[in-house]
């Protein structure tokens, strides 16, 4: 109850200030039309039609609560209007961006810290390669993958999405396989332990909290990279198609909706995560915190 | 002990792996007859990019530095304050550092179509992604660096009759340095990815993400892959100079000792 009570105090203020900002924000169009309509609104009318807008510059908590609940429980999963059916196109091309991403961010943080010629040579690149907004990539993703003849747009969006993930991959990797100090690589050496022994033994075993550290930030990177992944590519059904039709038409709802269901997605997905981790640090042999 | 590398082999190597796989790049173009449409060769890229250095240019000043580098700062600037109040206060970093660690996981992304729409199609509601964008990573960042020191250090601060502002810049915020920098560096990517994100909900008629867009739909491939170049350019500097002043300012942290 202790811990809980703090964010229960944080999200209510967020709460006060969300519907505070949509009055606040809606009001010039309530006043608006009030104005044209030639009458001078209460203020409780005022309060009650900027929360009730159908587009809403901002729309209020309980609106996009409404909406979100439309979509995922009320319109059947087969339905083009269904958050569930876009969520799980779009969770399918994270789940294989995500395994992609730890097995290509694993194997290049092994060579990098093994060998000194991979180090010198490729980690400037797998740099660069972030340097690259993927967003710009994706397009010419897309127009290769069709060329070599991927029928559908999942393979296209697992590689954006994967592009993301392998990075915090490969960076807390490199950081935890180099982690051991001095005085633990000396003592492994007075044990003339060969470099596979120290490898194995004292490397990777301390670069273990850094990895799963790291699978978070890549679970929500491949989340990005796979809603990114929708928007240049024409796709029309995912998160981020959703987002893209709610934006061309002009319907703020669809927007929020897709964004909250996103939202919703990846704390799913870090809760999953999260859970693994420590299963994986308890079998690990760590004390719990 | 390992002999430190000389600094030709240290921009030699990478320079080579980068050639080569250019050099493979036209190669495989001209040996499977690709048409251009799919995939140009390095060397039309390079032509292309010669003849239009005045689009590319006004290009990056639209999306980096009017977009990309004005919400870096706003945003890592409101983070790292944000950080240093929420930390003084238990209650609020109990109360806030698990809905910040939940927004900083979020698609963040997605609020883009939402700015564009508050902000107009202008650099500002570019900016203003960025912003958001950021503002979690470094706050995260942050408030967990302002955690990491140990209760000996504190105590010595404590012997020392430190104040609190001396307790934070003497001893955590430098603790902390380490964790805003890694912040900083998640960023300088984020922060490019945000910008052009954002011109793809509407954009005036410049800007790389625009470009990329049109240039796709003439078939335009060569300016596409020149627009790559650039943004690749413009991050690679970006990332650069947060791990040159990174390596100044922790110069004493075991990943920045020279092995």
């Amino acid at each position: 109850m202790k811990r809980v009570f703090p964010v229960l105090v944080v999200v209510a203020c967020i709460f006060a200030i969300w519907y505070a900002g949509s009055f606040l924000m809606n009001r010039s169009w309530v006043m608006d039309q009030a104005a044209r309509a030639g009458t001078v609104p209460a203020f409780s009318e005022v309060l009650r039609d900027t929360m009730n807008q159908d587009r809403a510059r901002l729309p209020a908590p309980h609106q996009v609560a409404a909406e979100l609940h439309d979509g995922i429980f009320d319109k059947k999963v087969t339905s083009k209007r269904s958050l569930v059916y876009h969520g799980i196109i779009t969770l399918q091309a994270t789940m294989w961006g995500f395994v992609l991403g730890i097995v290509f961010g694993v194997a290049l943080a092994v060579l990098i810290v093994l060998s000194r010629i991979a180090d010198l040579a490729l980690m400037p690149w797998a740099i660069i390669s972030q340097t690259i907004p993927v967003v710009a990539l994706a397009p010419m993703i897309v127009v290769l993958a069709n060329a070599a003849g991927a029928g559908s747009l999942m393979v296209p969006k697992a590689i954006i999405a994967g592009y993301l993930s392998f990075f915090p991959v490969l960076v807390s990797m490199v950081k935890g396989l180099r982690s051991p100090d001095a005085m633990q690589l000396d003592l492994l050496r007075t044990y003339g332990a060969t470099r596979a022994q120290t490898f194995w033994k004292l490397r990777l075993p301390a670069s273990l909290p850094y990895f799963f550290a790291s699978l978070k930030i890549a679970v929500a990177a491949a989340l990005v990279g796979a809603i990114v992944g929708e928007l240049p590519t024409g796709a029309i059904a995912g998160l981020g198609a959703r987002m893209l039709i709610g934006s061309q038409f002009g319907e703020p709802m669809i927007m929020w909706a897709a964004l909250f269901a996103a939202a919703i997605l990846a704390a799913l997905l870090i809760w999953v995560v999260s859970a693994i981790e420590q299963v994986a640090v308890r079998m690990m042999g760590a004390r719990p915190v | 002990m390992i002999q430190p590398v000389s600094p030709l082999l240290k921009i030699g190597l990478p320079v080579a792996f980068g050639i080569i796989v250019l050099i493979l790049w036209e190669l495989i173009v001209a040996l499977f007859d690709i048409p251009p449409a799919i995939l140009p060769p390095p060397s039309d890229i390079g032509a292309r990019f010669a003849a239009s250095t005045g689009i590319l240019w006004i290009d990056f000043v639209q999306t980096v530095i009017k977009g990309a580098l004005t919400g870096l700062v706003i945003g890592a600037l409101a983070g790292l304050g944000a950080a240093i109040v929420i930390d003084a206060s238990p209650f609020l970093r109990q109360g806030l550092l698990p809905v910040a660690n939940f927004v900083a996981a979020l698609p963040i992304v997605g609020i883009a179509p939402i700015m564009v729409m508050w902000f107009g199609f202008d650099w500002h509601s570019k900016a203003a992604v960025v912003v958001v964008m950021v503002f979690f990573p470094i706050l995260v960042n942050t408030l967990a660096g302002l955690q990491d020191t140990d209760r000996m250090q504190r105590d010595l601060m404590r012997t020392y009759s430190a104040s609190y502002l001396q307790e934070l810049t003497k001893l955590r915020l430098p603790a902390a340095m380490p964790f805003i920098f890694n912040g900083l560096k998640i960023s300088a990517t984020l922060a490019l990815i945000g910008a052009i994100v954002a011109e793809y909900f509407g954009s005036p008629t410049r800007g790389m993400g625009f470009r990329i867009s049109t240039e796709v739909g003439r078939l335009g491939i060569d300016m596409v892959w020149a627009e790559i170049a650039v943004s690749a350019m413009a991050g690679t500097l970006l990332y650069a100079g947060v791990a040159l002043v990174e390596r100044w300012a922790t110069f004493w942290h075991p990943s920045q000792r020279r092995r």
